[in-house]
């Protein structure tokens, strides 16, 4: 009963389901981009697909995707809003068993699809592959994550629901809604259903949602990430609390428009794909907001990007989003996207924000955390965490630099015809010229992949109990 | 008056809605609390603190 009062009078926070979706951040990032290098390795040597279906580029394809995005981004999505939204609402999570329980489902999620993919189970929705029944799953896990963030939210101790936890509630909510609508289908049996949608309405559905995966699952949410972190490791609030607001509501309610710019040039009625490209240039305005309220967060503490490695991280991760934001508004101009359309191109971008904007963030966020879940002073090794920064940065500047090159390369091969109407060169010309730019993004790609498993050795040495710890620790108890 | 006039509003309504919020948020009324926000996440150091002794009490 004392030890009821005791947690009671000195509420705690539930740090325990951090540390494991921090921890499984790092360990499906690396066997997310593993897959990743070795597709990138595939398109060179086509030979490393080993004749075998389960290990075909279009099974492992899916395979690299739905581990970086839903695995690592959505462990580090998970790890970082419990964290937040305990710290700045100064309360403990509403049910320490529901979060388990999203845990525990989460990772079940990722195991299912990672022995369904490759055995060619596909309901052939890009980012959205996942079979019905691990659809249902997935859609348990996800409102049960409502339920303890808003909770959570619910319960605070403070006035304000600081604006992280407004850029989290979007992601949760949008991804749910996204979820129930683009994986509505008619079950078959257990492995196979057909979507409830047919022709270009499912195009249309599909890449409202595909979109809005990017701008909810891989935005708003690693923007709640940025409006914490940035300012917690540059030790200042952020620049301008009101651009966040003006940021948040401009961002919610432009992103969800910009889907038809997938689909220019297609069934997709004209006027659809004109008010997709519209809204995507509109979307350069609040992305930029946003991007100067973090940087801008650094006035006056430039000189921390010096010594700070895991600020750097952060920073550089705000730059990548910027270079990202101002690509996409201009590849959605339907006259660039002319060129830029089914090339190389658009995996760089894709790339430029998924290396560059959200791993690079969740990789800074993930160092800040650390070691404060394991209660040690800092990291094991700054210099390591600095070696880390060069390598995930070189990687992203090879990989996207070399697809900037393919893609132009094949856009303009792809457009080329003589005087008499017939095209100048064969696809596979294009195929053969694409070879150099794919030798380089497999080696950016290793680079960026190698940088992981040294983040893997610094968290583990950070995370071991050693003696020095529990010394300490009852020393500062009595201070 | 059909649906397309509709449609057409719906760009004005959306210009208000976000000349709406920016007023909100610049408005005089509000500084204080939101200067109070900004430094939420400097605000729970105490609590955190609490947390990490209490681990370390359970392991030890």
């Amino acid at each position: 009963m004392s030890e009821l009062n005791a947690a009671l009078e000195h509420p705690t926070y539930n740090y325990k389901v951090v540390r494991q979706f921090a921890i499984m951040t790092v360990v499906w990032g690396i066997v997310g981009m593993l897959v990743g290098v070795w597709i990138a390795a595939q398109l060179a040597f086509p030979a490393l697909n080993f004749d075998l279906p389960w290990t075909s580029f279009g099974r492992l394809r899916p395979l690299h995707t739905n581990a970086v995005i839903f695995a690592f981004g959505g462990s580090a999505l998970f790890a970082t809003s419990y964290y937040v939204v305990q710290r700045t609402c100064q309360t403990r999570l509403i049910s320490d068993k529901l979060a388990a329980f999203t845990f525990w489902g989460w990772q079940l999620v990722i195991v299912a699809a990672a022995i369904t993919l490759p055995l060619g189970m596909t309901s052939s929705k890009e980012y959205a592959e996942l079979e019905w029944p691990i659809d249902l799953l997935i859609t348990v896990v996800w409102v049960s994550y409502a339920i303890v963030f808003f909770g959570t939210i619910v319960k605070r101790k403070v006035n304000h629901i600081y604006v992280a936890n407004w850029f989290y509630g979007g992601f949760i909510v949008t991804v749910a809604v996204l979820h129930l609508l683009n994986s509505a289908a008619l079950p078959v049996d257990l492995t196979k259903s057909y979507s409830a949608y047919a022709g270009t309405v499912d195009a249309m559905v599909q890449w409202w949602y595909g979109h809005n995966a990017v701008g909810f699952f891989l935005t708003a949410g690693f923007l709640g990430m940025m409006y914490y972190f940035v300012p917690k490791q540059a030790e200042r609030p952020v620049y301008s609390y009101r651009l966040s607001i003006v940021h948040f509501w401009a961002l919610i309610a432009v992103y969800i428009w910009a889907g038809p710019h997938h689909l220019h040039y297609t069934a997709l009625p004209d006027w659809a794909q004109s008010l997709g490209m519209v809204m995507s240039i509109i979307l350069l305005a609040p992305s930029w907001g946003g991007m100067i309220n973090g940087i801008m967060t650094l006035s006056g503490a430039w000189h921390k990007l010096r010594t700070d490695p895991i600020l750097r991280f952060l920073v550089v991760s705000l730059s990548f989003y910027g270079m990202s934001t101002f690509e996409g508004p201009m590849m959605s101009i339907k006259t660039v996207n002319a060129l830029s359309h089914y090339t190389d191109w658009t995996i760089g971008h894709v790339h430029s924000g998924a290396l560059g904007w959200v791993a690079m963030i969740s990789i800074g966020s993930i160092y800040h955390l650390i070691p404060v879940l394991f209660a040690k002073e800092r990291m094991y090794s700054i210099s390591l965490i600095n070696t880390h920064f060069w390598m995930s940065t070189i990687g992203t500047v090879l990989y996207i630099a070399s697809m900037w090159v393919n893609g132009i390369l094949q856009g303009l091969m792809w457009r080329a015809y003589n005087e008499d109407g017939t095209l100048t060169y064969t696809f596979v010309e294009s195929v053969a010229a694409s070879y150099p730019g794919y030798l380089v993004r497999l080696a950016g790609g290793a680079i960026f992949f190698a940088g992981m498993l040294i983040m893997a050795y610094n968290v583990y040495m950070t995370a071991r109990r050693d003696d020095t710890a529990s010394q300490t620790a009852p020393a500062a108890s009595a201070a | 008056m059909d649906i397309n006039d509709l449609r057409g509003l719906s760009t004005l309504m959306l210009m208000i809605a976000f000349i709406g919020v920016c007023i909100w948020a610049w408005s005089r009324k509000r500084r204080k609390s939101f200067e109070e926000a900004r430094h939420l996440p400097f605000a729970d150091e105490e609590m955190n603190r609490r947390t990490q002794q209490e681990e370390a009490r359970k392991h030890d």
